[in-house]
């Protein structure tokens, strides 16, 4: 299966809802909008030309200056055909929610978690939506996002210095 | 519950007593269990929730994110090279291969070709490092479950790989001996005279280990049959390396997607047919040989030339070049200032370590950082099917199942 393929395939099982195809170093990442997410990864998953049967990993990147600010990456990948793809949606930080693919591969479980704990991004029907990495009473925002401070929140600066001298 | 399992019913009656339908109505109840996050069993912090139902399990909940430190989100305060040694700290058991993974990834980022000796001396190191680790499971994993022997064999046989890291890059654990482009330095006649002598040594070594195991019938008892996943289940759950091949998917990274010298090299990859702990230790055992006749053959295909890219933007120049050379000097300076400057756009890239896929996601967008790095950890995906290899085992086979995966908390919590 070559990429060339894959992408025909997808172009006509999905003559619109298709945002954007980009193919980079090999590798190819298709966009779509969210409502389409699910339809989609069930298209990958269950038509048998495509067969991506295996996830490989669940991602999420923070862009603050967009109007959708969190993307979404799924990847996987066909153990039979020997093919990548990279799925990717965009969602608002004020329904910051997309649909969960679990039902489609159970390893998503804790992929989604990971992204839910790391970037505050919800899942519909996820089975048990939880954090996974941070503590379950965490209550200072999601790490990976670009507004939480790379280099602590400053009460390190609010210290007061002992005049050691003085004494 | 998310997904329903019939395993969990099997066991409501005992199949060699069952009479004990019948018994009079005991109050029964479900007892919560807490294990570890400080066990000797778990390889590191790492807390299961257990419900059960006598000694059955029924459900476990894996709390993770004891060891978590944060290091996705330190990436993206350094540069590119400064985070070489941030993923020997991933999975700390086998910082050459994390190395090896990483600096594939920003060399596919970065378009980069790394010379032929260069990749032979990767791929040789990567091999040791996989001895080493297949070594570490096979003696902790049969400690965690009595066999304590082969334990002690295996360490000893371990400290001899370490001694030689020691002397290939000074560190025994923390190597950092990658380079992007490259390696960092060449093998000397020392370090090959004590790598050949180790190839000749080994082999009966790992015929000992076996003969250890396989005559111990508690071990293959507690082994045999435990912690069982089927091929579509595992493939579903996204699971890779042995714990994967253990249940006869064929999928292996340096085959399906062959990188660095493994394509001219000829070895085979052993696949399981139970899905169950023996199999995959079955399968371990053998890849200690198959990576003894990838080193042997890498040993001899070798030629001289140089061991790292000539890409002067990007790679590190040569030490000694930074002493004499005024735009060395300058190169240097200007790597370890503001690294290099990385064109805009997202790969991924897999790497076969020895506890599966080990894949780095990066997102750039220019400049001297990444904007965005994940670790696809082998170890915490491995633990997403946790609770639903447990249900319907003993409690004693939870122990066994932290062995199968070959976790290390290190990577699973990162």
């Amino acid at each position: 299966m070559s990429l060339p393929y894959v992408i025909s395939q997808l172009q006509d099982a999905f003559p619109v809802g298709l945002t954007k195809i980009v193919e980079w170093r090999g590798e190819l990442a298709v966009t779509v909008p969210r409502e389409r997410l699910h339809e989609v990864a069930q298209f990958l998953h269950d038509d048998p030309a495509m067969d991506f049967d295996y996830i490989v990993h669940v991602s999420s990147v923070d862009w603050p200056d967009d109007d959708e600010r969190f993307e979404v990456v799924y990847e996987f990948y066909s153990i039979k055909k020997r093919q990548r793809i990279r799925l990717k949606t965009r969602t608002p930080e004020s329904d910051c929610i997309v649909d969960s693919l679990t039902d489609l591969w159970k390893g998503a479980d804790f992929m989604e978690r990971e992204v839910y704990d790391m970037m505050g991004i919800r899942f519909r029907n996820h089975p048990d939506l939880r954090r996974i990495l941070m503590p379950d009473d965490y209550t200072e925002g999601y790490p990976l996002r670009k507004d939480f401070p790379l280099r602590g929140k400053g009460w390190r600066d609010t210290f007061e210095f002992l005049d050691e001298t003085a004494r | 519950m998310a997904f329903e399992d019939q395993r969990t019913t099997v066991y409501k009656v005992d199949p060699a007593h069952p009479e004990s339908e019948t018994l009079p109505t005991l109050r029964t109840e479900e007892l919560l269990l807490n294990m570890g996050p400080q066990h000797p069993s778990t390889h590191g912090v790492l807390k299961v929730i257990l419900e059960l139902e006598g000694e059955r399990l029924v459900k476990s909940t894996p709390v993770l994110g004891f060891l978590h430190r944060g290091v996705e989100k330190l990436a993206e305060d350094g540069t590119y090279h400064q985070f070489i040694p941030h993923t020997d700290r991933l999975d700390y058991v086998c910082a050459m291969y994390n190395n090896f993974a990483y600096c594939r990834a920003v060399e596919k980022l970065m378009n980069i070709t790394v010379p032929d000796r260069a990749e032979y001396l990767r791929t040789i190191v990567a091999e040791v490092q996989r001895i080493i680790g297949h070594q570490f499971w096979l003696g902790t994993q049969a400690l965690d479950i009595g066999a304590m022997t082969v334990f002690f064999y295996c360490f000893r046989d371990r400290e001899i790989l370490l001694d030689w890291f020691d002397e290939l890059c000074g560190a025994r654990l923390t190597t950092s001996w990658y380079r992007i482009g490259g390696v960092e330095r060449d093998f000397t006649a020392s370090l090959l005279d004590k790598l050949k002598q180790f190839l000749d040594y080994f082999p009966p070594k790992i015929d000992e280990y076996i003969v250890f195991l396989e005559t111990n019938r508690i071990w293959v008892a507690r082994t045999k049959g435990v912690a069982v996943i089927s091929a579509e289940d595992a493939v579903s759950f996204g699971l890779s390396g042995p714990t994967l091949r253990g249940s006869g998917v064929d999928y292996d990274l340096r085959k399906a997607e062959p990188y660095s010298a493994y394509p001219k090299c000829e070895f085979s990859v052993p696949l399981g047919k139970n899905g169950d702990t023996y199999d995959r230790y079955w399968i371990r055992v053998q890849e200690l040989y198959e990576s003894v006749k990838i080193i042997r053959q890498c040993l001899e295909q070798m030629q001289d030339g140089p061991i790292m890219a000539e890409v002067p933007s990007v790679t590190m120049p040569p030490k000694e070049r930074v002493f004499t050379n005024l735009e060395s000097m300058i190169q240097h300076f200007k790597l370890f200032s503001q690294g290099f400057d990385a064109p805009p756009g997202e790969i991924y890239c897999g790497t076969e370590a020895h506890k599966g896929e080990l894949g780095f996601y990066i997102v750039s967008v220019g400049g001297g950082k990444p904007y965005r790095l994940k670790i696809r950890a082998p170890s915490f995906i491995h633990m997403g099917a946790f609770d639903y290899m447990s249900r319907g085992y003993m409690i004693a086979d939870a122990i066994t199942l932290f062995g199968t995966y070959d976790i290390v908390m290190g990577e699973c919590d990162r």
